[in-house]
């Protein structure tokens, strides 16, 4: 069963900004889906309606076989919202929050005391469950919002750019919990502008442009599209001019440094042994940017071309 | 009930809210009305005499209650659904499974709850200051109810279409305050000459206060029909308006 199916959903906002041009998409359940687009291509718009927080124009969506309009309360239970933005009372203790949102789904206080538990300690925020949210970091406060989406335990969550903002240490541990949470069987959507996450993550892709979904497929049949790498070499000597070697591209940034752009076909192996032939010995190489971010790029530039 | 949960957690998290901030939802009418009590019961009232045969403090007392119940129902429900809606939190309960009709009444049942407890506390000042003997308990407890339900929703209209804090100070400030005192707090439509007397059976708080006067302590300018009448009507409209508002999405939808 699909944890998501939209068809041809539409949004045209009241002063004739379309947002949405019907897209469709689907994504199984169990899966862990990236849902990528840059800035104003009708992510949150999407997600928004996912939600409930939005009015769709026309079009259809259904979670887990409930659809918005005709199901919406079944709709609503199997899924879990965590906002790009912190939107619970900053006046309210940690339980609090968690506690009332319990309380929404109808949940009765002895097991929404009990999962308001376990959620606080998956989330290690059980130590400030009595403390009143607006002295909270803004990585506690992401958690918190977590734990309040996982309080009902949702079969669909939605993490809209979860990591926005956050360092790299905390990035790292709401990575673990979203591995965890999607290894326990939980249908996980994440959005994202950090690509390696999405890359290191997700096993499935939908990259939305323009109100349109440019590019729906798994992760490793889309990076296996890559026909062409950059890299940086850093070298052990210093170069006075730029090396040529035929079949591909390099570009000296400094004297110790420098751009290559490697065609699959040719590989790295071949790279090396003309370096060497050139007598260039290189100390240590990196991807010039991720993977992912390259097509990303390439597919936006394509949806706007078109 | 199927929503039960729901409405218990919305209500109990209103009544919270104002508590915690009790001395700006509790202490201040309780300091003003003693003021009302004082100056204008004691101090003034007791050189007008009596007004339709009640003495001046009997006669202003249920004014000044109703005059409270309705300030506060008001103030409850456009703040606190406001500030939900200033903060985004509105958005815990939109993703959730509740229906708006649960929405609404959880709200309104904040603002029944802080308007009747200021009520109690204005009545319990006013014991200081005068003994009054209930008329009719039914009747000033279902007017005092009705009257707070009342004005409970028109707080949560106002706070649905208010797009900025001054948005949820205007009605308050220009219309129930006006209407309030004109409603017969203070006097009797009696004491006014003929035009204004008509104007001010237009105004409905009017049938309201003198129901509520009726039932404490007897005396009235209305018929206590056509109080019910005109506060139960209004009650199902300004229900009818909330519940297609919320139905709508609008001002807490995109």
């Amino acid at each position: 069963m699909n944890a998501l199916s939209i068809r041809n959903l539409r949004k045209t906002y009241n002063n004739g900004f379309e947002a949405l041009k019907g897209i469709n998409l689907d994504v199984e359940e169990g899966d862990f889906f990236a849902l990528l687009g840059p800035n104003g291509a009708g992510k949150s718009t999407a997600i928004g309606i996912i939600s409930s927080l939005v009015n769709s124009s026309s079009g259809s969506v259904s979670i887990f076989g409930h659809d918005l309009k005709t199901d919406l309360s079944r709709a609503k239970s199997c899924l879990g919202m965590v906002p790009q933005e912190v939107n619970f009372n900053q006046f309210d203790t940690v339980r609090s929050i968690v506690m009332n949102q319990a309380g929404y789904y109808g949940m009765a206080r002895k097991l929404a005391t009990q999962r308001t538990e376990y959620c606080l300690k998956q989330m290690d925020l059980w130590d400030k469950r009595d403390t009143v949210s607006r002295r909270l970091s803004g990585g506690m406060k992401r958690r918190v919002m977590i734990a309040r989406a996982m309080v009902h335990a949702p079969k669909l969550l939605i993490l809209d750019e979860p990591t926005a903002g956050v360092d790299i240490e905390i990035r790292r541990s709401m990575w673990k919990m979203m591995q965890s949470l999607n290894e326990s069987g939980t249908t996980i959507i994440l959005t994202t502008h950090y690509l390696e996450e999405a890359e290191s993550l997700c096993r499935n892709i939908a990259i939305i442009d323009q109100g349109k979904i440019v590019e729906h497929s798994d992760m490793a049949s889309l990076l296996a599209r890559i026909n062409i790498e950059h890299f940086v070499l850093d070298l052990a000597e210093p170069l006075d001019k730029t090396p040529v070697i035929p079949g591909y591209q390099l570009e000296r940034v400094t004297d110790k440094v420098l751009n290559v752009e490697v065609p699959k076909k040719l590989g790295l192996n071949q790279l090396f042994v003309q370096l060497s032939a050139l007598n260039i010995k290189v100390l240590s190489l990196k991807n010039k940017s991720n993977r992912l971010e390259q097509l990303f790029m390439d597919l936006i530039d394509t949806s706007t071309a078109g | 009930m199927k929503y039960s949960i729901a409405l218990r957690t919305i209500i109990v998290k209103e009544i919270f809210r104002f508590v915690r901030i009790w001395p700006q939802t509790l202490l201040p009418p309780a300091i003003t009305t003693a003021l009302y009590f004082l100056i204008f019961g004691k101090l003034i009232g007791d050189r007008i005499g009596t007004v339709n045969g009640a003495t001046y403090m009997d006669y202003i007392v249920p004014g000044v209650i109703l005059m409270s119940v309705i300030s506060h129902s008001y103030a409850n429900v456009v703040s606190s659904f406001y500030s939900t809606k200033f903060q985004r939190n509105i958005e815990e309960l939109l993703v959730a499974p509740v229906p708006s009709w649960v929405i609404l009444s959880g709200y309104v049942s904040g603002g029944i709850i802080r308007g009747l407890l200021v009520g109690l506390v204005v009545a319990l000042i006013s014991m200081l200051f005068d003994d009054i003997v209930i008329n009719n308990l039914t009747i000033t407890l279902s007017v005092a109810v009705l009257t707070a339900t009342l004005f409970s929703l028109a707080g949560f209209i106002n706070a649905i279409l208010a797009e900025s804090f001054d948005d949820i100070s205007i009605i308050p400030n220009f219309v129930l305050t006006p209407l309030s005192y004109l409603g017969g707090v203070f006097y009797s439509v009696s004491m006014l000459p003929g035009i204004w007397q008509t104007l001010s059976k237009g105004n409905p708080i009017l049938y309201m206060i003198n129901a509520f006067r009726f039932g404490l302590i007897g005396v009235t300018d209305v018929n206590i029909e056509l109080a019910y009448i005109i506060t139960g009507g209004f009650i199902v409209l300004l229900a009818s308006i909330s519940l297609l508002l919320l139905h709508k999405g609008i001002g807490i939808k995109n």
